[in-house]
């Protein structure tokens, strides 16, 4: 499942049922995208990650992002995708927890430096061989289960993220869920991170993925790059 | 090196293109001794299957000595003769494992096109398009062979190429045809096209027990071929009806399971033939689904449809209500070499099964372009090429 949108703002949910959303999330974080519709990721991960209903995050980015919305500045690029691993919780986690191996799959990435087991440095490729750099902190961090963080002040590009491992029904290995948000500061720098994920942010999430995939499992990502042909 | 590379609808070349080399671990690179035209690369050929690009070197039907290896790979030296299967697979995968190796997980690193067309990734096929991969094919002196450590077969030194070769792709294609329409013994199963996959799904289909086997073709050397090698009897579908045909040779029942070995450049008679090239060349339908409406309606009630015939897109005019009515069984989906080559080889070493009857022509590599012409057109008795770079 796929989905990338806009971020709809709309204050016209009942408290209620947004309790019930962050009960949801708490709970296993299945459905973590519809709870998101009307708030950002990063304020769910805070909320999450403090382990309340504390909404103040979400909402002071919402009021933010429909004063963009009506200026008409970029929206934020949200994703969410999720892939069937033929591997263990533990060992998925275990690679993904290392953010350093992240590039080697995710090609949007240059390069991550993590610095403590809470603090880490991203630079991303950003295109005519820019890059945008961000310092990021783990948020909550459940073994073999969920780990979510997101960018400190002062980021390039204000984003947040989550993985979650759920053993798959059957003998079919791991359900990993990945959920990403980026949100363009505005102005020059929003046309680049618009570019960043190229037209299908979704595609490019999806194949990275599958990679993330095809390395656990065959041990190596499947290529044509540098094969030969008879292309002129 | 030498390669046969695809030029546009019609148009293929022999041209000289960089040799391959190992880009993975589990790369083996693979010197070819015999490369086969299949019947689907006429689909390529003919400019009828998406994302094949200019270029494309093409063919999957193979065999060969390998020349290099990869840090990845243990279990095959230089030297070492080989069969590779046509499809690829990790091995690795929940539907490698599962014995499912055409359905493979990790071998299309263009699975997104797939998924946005199919809604799901399967394995791929060398030098079948970009979509199934974009992997350079095997028309060529050399061949870049991914996930090498598995699937690959090793084959004895004494036993000439034509004995091994169909173990590639045709005679698993033809096997494996039989093997999904679940055959009782006193079954009676009709193969619609006596190429060498319809050749391979005959002999297999007796092989599971079945009492008949009729074949159906309009060319009459192949049915000549089926009579022969495959002891089928035979329907010239340009001389007889062949709905009416089939009735008539199962007392008025229809046959027990029918198998589709020719795909989507089915050919038929009358309006309906006319309907489908006709939406074909406007782009309104990728296939022609001729093979696939007359089965569902000349197969028994209760019977299985098995297709093995190569579909790409989206088909026209099914009678959806003769299957639904008739409680008809659908299986199919391109083969999984790697589950059967192993026994198949066994076959052939043991004298159970000569393949070699298939071949009418053997030409060296740089004759491609004359080959494809004969087999597409149908000249000269052409059933099945080999090509020798």
């Amino acid at each position: 499942m796929t989905s990338t949108s806009g971020n709809k703002q709309s204050t016209s949910q009942t408290e209620a049922s947004e309790v019930e959303r962050w009960a949801s999330l708490i709970g296993g974080g299945a459905m973590v995208l519809m709870g998101l519709r009307q708030g950002s990721l990063r304020g769910a991960l805070t909320a999450l990650a403090g382990g309340g209903l504390v909404y103040q995050g979400a909402t002071k980015q919402s009021t933010i992002q429909k004063a963009q919305e009506v200026i008409g500045i970029n929206q934020p690029i949200k994703v969410e995708k999720t892939v069937t691993i033929n591997k263990s919780a533990e060992e998925l986690y275990r690679f993904w927890h290392d953010f350093e191996n992240l590039p080697t799959f995710m090609k949007h990435l240059k390069s991550v430096k993590v610095h403590n087991e809470k603090r880490s440095h991203w630079i991303a490729n950003a295109p005519l061989d820019n890059t945008v750099e961000w310092d990021a902190d783990i948020l909550e961090d459940r073994e073999n289960e969920f780990i979510s963080w997101a960018s400190v002040e002062g980021a390039d590009i204000d984003n947040s993220g989550f993985v979650r491992f759920k053993k798959a029904p059957g003998d079919r290995g791991t359900e990993v869920k990945v959920v990403l948000e980026y949100n363009p500061p505005g102005g020059a720098l929003a046309a680049t991170v618009a570019k960043l994920f190229g037209e299908e942010p979704e595609q490019q999430i999806g194949d990275e993925l599958r990679r993330f995939k095809m390395l656990m499992e065959a041990g190596e990502i499947s290529t044509t790059e540098g094969q030969t042909s008879g292309r002129k | 090196m030498k390669a046969v590379c695809w030029n546009g609808a019609n148009d293929v070349r022999v041209q000289s293109v960089p040799d391959p080399t190992i880009l993975n671990p589990r790369d083996a690179i693979i010197k070819i001794t015999s490369t086969a035209i299949c019947g689907s690369d006429l689909h390529i050929y003919g400019g009828y299957i998406p994302t094949v690009q200019q270029g494309d070197i093409i063919g999957h039907e193979f065999m060969g000595e390998v020349v290099e290896v990869g840090k990845g790979v243990n279990n095959l030296k230089i030297g070492d003769r080989v069969v590779v299967p046509s499809t690829i697979g990790c091995g690795n995968c929940h539907y490698c494992q599962g014995d499912m190796w055409s359905l493979c997980d990790n071998s299309n690193p263009n699975g997104w096109i797939q998924e946005k067309l199919f809604g799901n990734i399967t394995s791929a096929i060398y030098g079948y398009s970009h979509m199934l991969g974009g992997y350079a094919g095997a028309q060529a002196e050399y061949i870049r062979v991914p996930f090498a450590d598995v699937g690959v077969v090793k084959v004895p030194p004494d036993l000439p190429d034509e004995m091994l070769l169909f173990i590639s792709d045709a005679i698993p294609t033809g096997y494996m045809g039989a093997e999904l329409c679940d055959i009782q013994p006193g079954d009676t199963v009709a193969v619609w096209g006596c190429g060498a996959v319809g050749q391979f799904a005959m002999i297999s289909a007796y092989m599971m027990g079945a009492e008949k086997v009729i074949g159906i073709d309009r060319f009459p050397e192949r049915l000549e071929m089926a009579k022969k090698f495959a002891k089928a009897e035979v329907i010239n579908y340009e001389e007889v009806n062949a709905g009416e045909a089939l009735k008539e040779m199962t007392g008025g029942r229809g046959p027990d399971a029918c198998i589709d070995a020719v795909g989507l450049e089915a050919h038929g008679v009358g309006l309906e033939d006319f309907y489908d090239q006709t939406k074909q060349k406007l782009k309104l339908e990728t296939d022609r689904p001729h093979v696939l409406r007359e089965m569902m309606v000349a197969c028994r009630k209760g019977g299985t449809l098995s297709i093995m015939g190569v579909y790409g897109g989206f088909v026209d005019k099914i009678p959806l209500g003769a299957a639904f009515n008739k409680g008809l069984t659908f299986r199919m989906g391109q083969m999984h070499g790697q589950k059967y080559m192993h026994s198949l080889l066994q076959m052939i070493l043991d004298g159970k099964l000569d393949p070699s009857f298939v071949v009418t022509h053997q030409l060296p590599l740089e004759q491609a372009p004359h080959a494809y012409n004969i087999f597409q057109q149908k000249k000269d008795n052409c059933i099945k090429v080999v090509l020798k770079p």
